[in-house]
């Protein structure tokens, strides 16, 4: 092998091949596809989410949520994602249309987030979550993200925002609250969207094992 | 000049080069600047990756460590980890090591050498400036890909430097055979700036819709470790062992079998990582059997250098070069045949979302490539300097740390890994168990860290008084033992 165009050419080919189906194929076949109209409402299927959540994705990346939780519900029997609760169907390319960016993961050092906001509905359970894990459930490897939250002393009445049901080291002392940031907020609102429990035909619920 | 065997005639391009020693001096002092500049930062980021490395590992199984400040969270540690390893270590040291090899390869003085100084620069600025975005929260959280959008443009212009000298060096290289540590050079010089480009493009700077992102980074990031380290680490491999044990590499076909099909069948394994994911199912597939066929480049590479070291394996008792290369060549057997295997659905399904991934991880960029670029660099280094290295204790201790930190790393990454996948497959047990399982583990793991960063620091240290020619001039290489062929002693 001495003749270098020779090896460049293969070099080249070998390489255009994988480009070709691995970034240029899906580029148009999934990067172009649509929302689904939903005939009943008039909406769309994945719903859009609200500008907060919007904003979230972006403190979900910041703070590096993905290296811990994955956002995929498999089919069985790859997995026993569906039957170990993690949604009712498997997820597929159009629940990701507004994912930005998208946060399938690698890793479930932390439990999968992909029906987050169905699971726990409750926007104070995410911040004191968030804030103090270990009191929320106390085998939790979850680091603290108190430094998206302030604490304050209280004026006058407590803030209507003021995280709930602090018990931890870190709970404020009498006559002080703590509030969430912006980031917080937004980042809350994005948990609280992700809910991948609408019907797409392209993937049916498979029957409940009893 | 050696008389040839009948065999050997046959081969052609089976021996690194054929240089008078004067010429050889002459091309290893045209190099020294630039490759001693990709080499003291790749050692620094080195130390700095280690130790957020090790920050990272023990936050896992402490959760309230350091746990006040935003940019000492987990989430911004590890990836700041990620790359700075990825790009201010391993890239840095195997470009250097590339740079080296191609000089000497092409048989011609280093040329335009301002090039790569500014190449140098600019590459240590980018990381620089990606790795405090992440830590200030710019972060895209892209696996491997996490430097804000003000970094990569930095390191694709560093990057240009390079390519552009690479080929004038192609172009200006003296006539005759191109031997196989320059195809694989010439092909990741090609790769690399196409593969950063299409991630760069299509994640960061005009986002695709959807999960084809997903398909899209996992093509980028198995490649940078497929088609970017890889080849550098084989390269290295192919010239390294012929030159210390002096004979020429087994067989030339093997060499262009082992090629081609690494350039085939790697350049698809990337969806191998989001098996069950949201893709259509011929792209899983197509990776899955693309990792399998891995197979053939792996074992054809593993039986050329085999039959290359074959009858020499005592060599490796007084090389320190040899005992690093060896020892990263084995690696990359064990590390490429556990990924074809972790490809396989029915496995996946047991190691995916593990700590199993991470050790096969380390195994692959730690075990095999890093380990190549320490035994490079052990040979390159005094060429350059003019100084031998001051003490082969330094060596012996550097090999024995991080050979063991890394085995132990793997060892109990895989054992805990398996664990936890079992708790996560079993809807009987309970997500808790996984942890439960997951957690002496990853204890494990953090002791692991503290012998690698102690293995760096002495690495950078004996490094730092060889550049810095402290103490007495060494007569002769610093060798673990007197060499059994004393004729073939070269390090």
């Amino acid at each position: 092998m001495n003749k270098l165009p020779l090896i460049f050419l293969g070099v080249f080919l070998t390489f255009a091949s994988s480009w070709v189906g691995l970034v240029v194929y899906p580029y148009f076949a999934l990067g172009r596809m649509q929302p689904l109209p939903d005939e009943d409402t008039g909406g769309f299927f994945p719903p859009s989410n609200p500008g907060l959540a919007v904003a979230g994705q972006r403190v979900y990346a910041a703070n590096g949520c993905v290296y811990c939780h994955s956002q995929q519900v498999r089919r069985a029997p790859l997995s026993t994602d569906i039957e170990k609760g993690l949604g009712p169907r498997q997820t597929v390319a159009r629940d990701y249309l507004r994912a930005q960016p998208v946060f399938l993961g690698t890793m479930r050092t932390g439990p999968d987030l992909t029906n987050i906001g169905v699971r726990q509905p409750d926007a104070n359970w995410h911040h004191k979550h968030l804030y103090e894990p270990q009191t929320v459930t106390d085998w939790s490897v979850m680091p603290s993200f108190r430094y998206l939250y302030r604490m304050q002393e209280i004026q006058g009445q407590p803030s209507a925002n003021a995280v709930k049901g602090l018990s931890g080291p870190h709970a404020p002392p009498p006559g002080f609250e703590v509030v969430p940031t912006d980031e917080a907020n937004a980042l809350v609102a994005y948990l609280l969207s992700l809910k991948r429990n609408y019907p797409l035909p392209e993937s049916p619920e498979p029957p409940v094992k009893k | 000049m050696k008389p040839h065997s009948l065999i050997s005639s046959f081969n052609p391009a089976n021996e690194p080069d054929t240089l008078a020693s004067h010429e050889r001096a002459e091309i290893d002092a045209s190099t020294r600047l630039p490759v001693l500049l990709f080499f003291s930062s790749a050692i620094f980021w080195l130390l700095i990756g280690s130790l957020l490395g090790l920050i990272s590992a023990w936050k896992m199984t402490h959760p309230w460590f350091l746990d006040q400040m935003a940019w000492l969270t987990f989430g911004r540690l590890r990836p700041a980890h990620l790359n700075a390893v990825i790009y201010g270590w391993a890239s840095a040291a195997g470009i250097g090591v590339g740079l080296w090899l191609m000089a000497r390869l092409c048989r011609i003085p280093l040329i335009h050498s301002k090039l790569l100084i500014s190449a140098a620069i600019f590459w240590n600025l980018g990381v620089f400036v990606g790795v405090l975005g992440i830590l200030a929260g710019d972060s895209r959280s892209i696996e491997w890909l996490e430097f804000p959008g003000y970094a990569t443009p930095i390191l694709f212009v560093a990057y240009a430097f390079i390519g552009i000298w690479a080929i004038i060096m192609f172009r200006f290289r003296k006539p005759g055979h191109v031997y196989v540590s320059q195809w694989y050079l010439f092909a990741a010089f090609l790769w690399f700036p196409w593969l950063y480009a299409t991630a760069n493009i299509l994640l960061i700077w005009q986002p695709i819709q959807g999960s084809a992102q997903g398909a899209v980074n996992w093509w980028f990031a198995h490649n940078v470790l497929g088609l970017w380290f890889t080849p550098i680490g084989l390269a290295s491999a192919y010239y390294m062992i012929p030159k210390v044990i002096g004979r020429p590499i087994h067989s030339y076909y093997l060499s262009i079998l082992g090629f081609w099909s690494l350039a085939l069948f790697y350049s698809w394994n990337g969806m191998h990582h989001l098996i069950g994911g949201p893709f259509p199912a011929w792209m899983i597939s197509a990776s899955v059997v693309a990792s399998i066929m891995m197979f053939i480049p792996v074992v054809t590479v593993a039986i050329n250098h085999h039959m290359t070291m074959r009858g020499h394996f005592d060599a490796l008792k007084w090389s320190p070069t040899l005992r690093f290369t060896v020892f990263g060549a084995m690696t990359y057997t064990v590390v490429s045949l556990q990924g074809s295997s972790m490809a396989i659905p029915s496995l996946n399904t047991l190691t995916h979302f593990t700590d199993y991934t991470i050790g096969h991880a380390h195994l692959g960029l730690y075990g095999f490539f890093s380990m190549m670029m320490f035994g490079a660099m052990y040979y390159i280094v005094p060429r350059l300097t003019g100084w031998e290295w001051p003490s082969a204790t330094a060596i012996r201790w550097h090999f024995w740390l991080v050979a063991s930190g890394i085995i132990l790393m793997v060892g109990s990454l895989s054992l805990g890994g398996v664990l936890q996948g079992l708790a996560l497959y079993d809807p009987q047990v309970s997500f808790r168990s996984s942890l439960d399982y997951a957690t002496p583990f990853r204890m494990v793991r953090g002791i692991s860290g503290f012998l690698l960063l102690a293995g760096h620091l002495v690495f950078a240290g004996h490094f730092a008084v060889m550049l810095l020619k402290i103490g007495r001039r060494r007569e002769g290489p610093a060798l673990f033992a007197e060499p059994s062929k004393p004729e073939a002693a070269t390090v």
